[in-house]
């Protein structure tokens, strides 16, 4: 008769694993579950009980642990929003995280449940792609292991880690650090579904001139099946000059990667690709004047101008 | 069963929980804190803000179990010892309350925001508020109220750092007083429908139609009814009276038994112990369908050999508009322009689902309270098909979270009636928020052909318009909503020769009805755009062109009407014109970059309209108030007239207190009871402030009478003498109060209390000349809108308006209609669309239809123009439609004066934008093509 019949608030990893382990594959972990309480609005839940892993301190916290910034899964997109930590040295993440959905459900959401609904356009997503970001999963046994992002996510919705089995205890990237910094911007429309209709997220490192693009990373969503990490928009921003020739070479070689699809009442794959060649490099430039320090790209956290679209759009002054 | 632990407003509560019970049902239901509202259960709402453990989250899907030893707060833990919080204090005098279902969830998410950030910018306001949604639209009042709760000066709202009063007030009427209900529901007191619960109550469900058009052909609930816990299960053959119910036509199965014609179609209900068994108690009921080809647009509809949706045809109705000789109008032209559009269909997105509670009293009388605009009419259309006299129905009016004309129809109301006469308990049928988008009548989506004739100096000339309306698989109020979309379709304008075709057809898609602007935001869209391609074909001034051909009085309108007076049009024209010359000079239709990011290019674009006052075309109409003084000194309006969040309980209260002389804030003004108060007629056309603003001017002088008639003796003064003021009767050094008055009659013989009927003055049906309308308000909006030519997107950053509604009675609920008005016309323009494709809706979520937030609502600068209506309530017209009409307008002929694409379709997909720029990309000087001086 209930939509599930237990649910349980384990205080450690340990407990969370074996009570997913007693009900052998018909109990599923749930965090804040702004999507799948909305997703069981239109079909039938597959599960008899959830398992909420909100309560589980050590899943709770933000830390800088060496060259890491540490993020526990279930850290809600409001608290990395505000971690002073994230703004600084993973700034695409706070920006990312910054909207997704409303301030009600960025109280609830977590970043966990962003990364394993694996959505190919989850902006929280994008920007840990940016910043190389590795997921921690704990297994059955107890084990843990670090892994690198890209590699949870196996389909549109569908991620590696098994909510049945086990747990995405926490995400890592290292700190953006000297002459580095990141950035993050998206389109949307105004009409339908609030998914974006391109999300972008680049992490640059200038060279000691600030003149030239040491190493640059480059993620996308949608554009694939799954989180897209450009890499030959990235090898061809390494090295280059920091300009718009640059940016906009790279944005060419992302087009030819990447491979949109048309959403139905969202957008076609040409709008998307013309959104590719036209917010790549303005978040490259973003990232870029970040990383020399200047003051106009500072993120705005608190940014809701008329335009459903986040970003960087406002050009040098 | 768990136990759940949690501190709730302050203090400890323990209550077992089912391990899948949301907070927001377990506040409400469970703990009776019904001032938290449930809009959505998906998170996309926010009317159920509450906050835990300090922070906003929205409880409709936050499990119960995570506020395990949590502190909640909900909006009733706000006011302290009787004190109203600062914020809503301000809502309550700012006017940030309509309909209230949101302000609960608003003022708890502004709350959280404040006890953060004390003095907090309005771009913070903006941005904590994103996904809380008024759709009201009082955005601009809510930002102003928890600036000023925070001890900030208001930024939009304020004249002189208050709300501006009107220059023709008297005492009451024309203030800025608020509304009688807020303090109730900024403090989570005021009663919905669902707040409603009785001993015994069962629950309602019903099961819907799984194709858009099939023949039923067998219907099995035997495995339904033996569920534990179900106490009926109800088909057709159920209903012990009429079968169908309908506004115009009685052509809505109650439960259908032939076919189904859309996927909204009921096909058998349920009633049951729980609202889990009523569901689980659908899926055990079997149909067996025969699928039938749908029909899935009138165009499809009105082609040969078309399947029909029912006997008789797939056209509903053929409406013509005829005046002069169009061909011979044609003839004189020496330009002709012409146009295509579209409009989709559009959801009401009223935040309050709908929602019926029925019951059969103890002297069998059956009772239901439901939150409808038209409480008489649901107590007709129950009764028929209960089979029994319609004083054996009594209906309870609720509170009502928005209406918008989405609750005109039948929702649930007959069957909850059904379901309680079967099972002799109370029976609640409550629609989630995916059935009331699957189930309640849209706004006709349509297919608009102008051709528009003019002389060289800009005279028009002539005007054919076609129209296709969509009314969907039933009649509902398609004939009367495509009526209006033909008489207006040439626009608030004299035009010496009109022809107007509107056809509108049943189709399997679902039905169309009533929806604010009423068919005039339709054709408003195509006509005001066709008439700036006119003036820039002409190269004359688009506010000019609208000068020179506006209606005035003596002009003769499409439909031969001789408008007398009342005709405020140029007024409003003059006023807007005014304000775009001076912000950007005499040609102020040029486009002009964002001085900060060039890529977007701004320009003004404005479009002009009219909207009849009450239901016209020859229908009487009328309605009806009492009014009574009690000893104490209070006043009780009393009237079955809908309160959809527009403001009639401040109307209507000014009124009387304005004729009695009694303070404002000592008159009540009750809900509707079909038992208790006399039929107000429908909330519809704009007519309540008129129809029943007058009914309610007259019961209160009549009371009045009673009362000088009472105390002219204790006085020693003449009835014409006494001076009704301050709640006081006074002659001669002497007074009474008005509730010694009221004694004092009573003792006298005659109870202080009086009904009035108001009755419209004659009108005559479309087709016979003469005043199809009692009168028309008008409108005049400038949108400055800002366009970004990388990605498509459209933003309005300002509307500019002058609206003659006859004569302000409240200032609050005024500019309320009119920015939220405004709010609504952007959704249209920008963000609103409910695509059906082969009969089945998109939007099966509200996720998927996306209502103006507060970050779409731009600065709004209003003027006023009281161009009386003689036969209105001191001069009053309506104003409830008036402001959504042209806004959709403005923006398109703003967009094509920033970017030279001009927009045929709303809302404008900024993909297609896009796509007609990028051609004209690399000509900076894109934009209209005239450049000849005028």
């Amino acid at each position: 008769m209930s939509k599930w019949q237990h649910y349980h608030r384990p205080r450690h990893v340990p407990e969370a694993l074996d009570i997913l382990a007693r009900y052998q594959g018909r109990a599923r972990v749930v965090a804040g579950g702004t999507d799948l309480f909305v997703e069981l609005l239109e079909r039938p839940p597959a599960f008899e009980a959830l398992v909420d892993i909100t309560a589980i301190p050590e899943l709770r916290t933000i830390r800088a642990d060496g060259p890491w910034i540490v993020i526990g899964a279930a850290v809600t997109h409001a608290e990395i929003v505000a971690s002073e930590l994230v703004r600084r040295h993973g700034t695409a993440l706070a920006e990312g995280c910054s909207v997704i959905g409303g301030p009600q459900v960025r109280n609830v959401a977590t970043l966990g449940g962003n990364v394993v609904h694996a959505l190919p356009a989850a902006d929280g997503t994008i920007a840990l792609l940016a910043l190389d970001a590795e997921a921690q999963v704990a297994s059955p046994g107890g084990g843990r292991r670090w892994v690198p992002l890209p590699e949870l996510f196996l389909g549109p919705g569908r991620s590696a880690v098994d909510a049945t089995r086990e747990l995405l205890t926490a995400l890592r990237f290292r700190a953006t650090g000297e002459r580095e910094a990141s950035a993050f911007g998206r389109v949307m429309r105004p009409q339908g579904v609030a998914l974006p209709i391109l999300a972008v997220a680049v992490t640059v490192r200038l060279d000691h001139s600030g003149q030239r693009i040491e190493s640059a990373r480059v993620s996308l969503g949608p554009v694939a099946p799954v989180p897209f990490r450009a890499r030959g928009a990235e090898s061809r921003l390494c090295g280059a000059p920091a300009a718009e020739e640059s940016y906009r070479r790279a944005a060419e070689v992302a087009l030819e990667e990447c491979s949109p699809r048309t959403s139905r009442h969202r957008a076609t794959r040409e709008y998307r690709q013309e959104m590719i060649a036209t917010l790549l490099p303005r978040v490259v430039e973003v990232a870029v004047a970040r990383a020399r320090g200047e003051a106009w790209a500072r993120p705005r956290l608190e940014a809701t101008d008329h335009f459903s679209s986040f970003g960087a759009w406002r050009a040098p002054s | 069963m768990p136990t759940l632990r949690m501190t709730v407003n302050g203090r400890p509560v323990e209550v077992d929980v089912a391990p899948d019970d949301f907070l927001a049902h377990v506040l409400r239901y469970r703990l009776g804190l019904t001032g938290t509202k449930i809009g959505c259960e998906e998170a996309e709402c926010g009317a159920c803000t509450v906050l835990v453990n300090g922070h906003p989250v929205d409880s409709c899907i936050f499990p119960a179990m995570k506020a395990q030893e949590a502190e909640v707060i909900t909006i009733e833990g706000l006011a302290a010892n009787g004190e109203l919080h600062p914020l809503q204090r301000a809502f309550v005098e700012w006017g940030a309350v309509q309909c209230g279902f949101c302000t609960p969830g608003i003022i708890m998410t502004a709350k959280a925001l404040l006890d953060r950030s004390p003095a907090p910018t309005e771009e913070a306001i903006r941005a904590a508020l994103k996904d809380t949604y008024c759709r009201c639209g009082c955005y601009l009042e809510i930002v102003d109220a928890i600036l000023v709760a925070s001890g900030q000066p208001p930024r939009h709202t304020a004249h002189n750092g208050r709300p501006p009063t009107s220059p023709k007030a008297l005492r009451a009427v024309g203030r800025p007083l608020p509304r009688p209900d807020a303090v109730a529901k900024v403090t989570g007191q005021a009663k919905y429908t669902d707040d409603y619960s009785f001993p015994n109550m069962l629950y309602g469900a019903t099961l819907r139609a799984a194709h858009p058009h099939a023949r039923i052909v067998r219907v099995e609930t035997a495995r339904a009814r033996a569920l534990p816990g179900v106490h009926a299960v109800l088909t057709a053959e159920d209903v012990p009276g009429e079968k169908h119910h309908g506004l115009i036509f009685d052509d809505w199965p109650v439960l259908c038994y032939d076919k189904v014609r859309y996927v909204g179609d009921a096909v058998a209900i349920v009633a049951a112990e729980t609202p889990e068994i009523a569901r689980r108690a659908l899926a055990l009921i079997e149909v067996e369908y025969e699928p039938l080809p749908a029909v899935t647009s009138p165009q499809e509809a009105l082609a040969p050999g078309a399947p029909h949706v029912h006997e008789g045809g797939n056209l509903l109705k053929h409406i013509k508009v005829r005046k002069g000789d169009v061909e011979a109008g044609f003839a004189q032209a020496d330009v002709i322009v012409e146009g295509e559009y579209h409009t989709p269909m559009y959801e009401h997105a009223f935040l309050e689902p709908e929602c019926a509670i029925a019951r059969v009293a103890e002297d069998g009388k059956v009772e239901v309270i439901v939150g409808s605009q038209i409480p008489y009419e649901d107590r007709r259309q129950i009764a028929r098909c209960l089979g029994v006299p319609e004083e054996q129905v009594r209906v309870k009016g609720a509170f009502i979270g928005g209406g918008f004309g989405g609750k005109e129809d039948i929702a649930g109301q007959i069957h909850a009636a059904l379901l309680a006469k079967a099972t002799g308990r109370p029976v609640k049928v409550l629609y989630s928020r995916q059935e009331s988008l699957r189930v309640h009548p849209k706004r006709h989506a349509t297919w608009i052909r102008v051709r528009l004739g003019a002389t060289r100096d800009g005279r028009l000339v002539a005007a054919e318009v076609k129209i296709l309306g969509d009314a969907g698989a039933y009649a509902s109020l398609s004939d009367k909503v495509m009526t209006r979309a033909a008489t207006h379709a040439t626009g608030p304008y004299e035009i010496p020769h009109v022809k107007v075709d509107c056809y509108t057809t049943y189709t399997n898609n679902p039905p169309a009805g009533a929806f604010r602007g009423f068919g005039v935001t339709q054709s408003a869209f195509a006509i005001e755009s066709t008439l700036d391609v006119l003036a820039h074909t002409l190269g004359v001034d688009p506010l000019e062109l609208r000068l020179r051909n506006a209606l005035r009085p003596g002009a003769v309108t499409s439909t031969g009407q001789v408008l007398r007076e009342s005709v405020g049009l140029v007024s409003c024209l003059e006023q807007v014109g005014a304000h775009v010359r001076s912000e950007r000079g005499a040609e102020w239709w040029r486009p002009f970059p964002n001085p900060a990011d060039p890529a977007r290019v701004r320009a003004w674009g404005l479009a002009a309209c009219y909207k009849n006052t009450g239901l016209g075309g020859g229908a009487p109409d009328r309605g009806a108030a009492e009014v009574e003084v009690l000893e104490n000194g209070r006043v009780v309006v009393r009237t079955a007239a809908a309160e959809i969040g527009q403001g009639l309980p401040a109307v209507l209260a000014a009124i009387v207190a304005e004729e009695l002389g009694v303070p404002y804030d000592q008159v009540d003004v009750a809900l509707p009871d079909t038992d208790t108060t006399p039929d107000g007629g429908p909330t519809t056309a704009s007519r309540q402030t008129y129809i029943n603003g007058n009914a309610a001017r007259m019961a209160a002088r009549r009371v009045r009478d009673i009362l000088a008639w009472a105390t002219c003796e204790a006085l020693g003064a003449p009835q014409a003498e006494l001076d009704f003021r301050d709640g006081l009767i006074a002659a001669r050094g002497h007074t009474v109060s008005v509730g010694q008055a009221a004694r004092m009659a009573r003792e006298a013989g005659r109870r202080p209390v009086a009904r009035a009927r108001f009755e419209a003055p004659p009108t005559r049906p479309l087709g016979q000349g003469g005043d199809m309308h009692v009168g028309f308000s008008f409108g005049v909006q400038a949108a400055l809108v800002e366009v970004d030519t990388r990605t498509g997107e459209v933003a309005v950053l300002k509307v500019v308006n002058a609206h003659d509604i006859g004569r302000a009675i409240n200032m609050l609920g005024l500019f309320g209609q009119i920015r939220g008005g405004i709010i609504m016309g952007i959704g249209n323009a920008l963000t609103e669309e409910f695509p059906v494709e082969g009969g089945v809706p998109f939007c099966t979520t509200l996720s998927r239809y996306k209502m103006p937030s507060i970050r779409h609502a731009p600065e709004i600068v209003t003027y006023l123009v009281e161009d009386e209506l003689p036969s209105g309530p001191y001069g009053a017209k309506g104003v409830g439609e008036i402001a959504s009409i042209p806004t959709a307008a403005a923006v398109a002929n703003a967009v094509y004066h920033a970017v030279g694409v001009r927009v045929t379709k709303t809302p404008l997909d900024q993909e297609w934008l896009l796509r007609a720029l990028r051609p004209r990309k690399d000509s900076p000087s894109a934009g209209p093509r005239h450049d000849s001086g005028h």
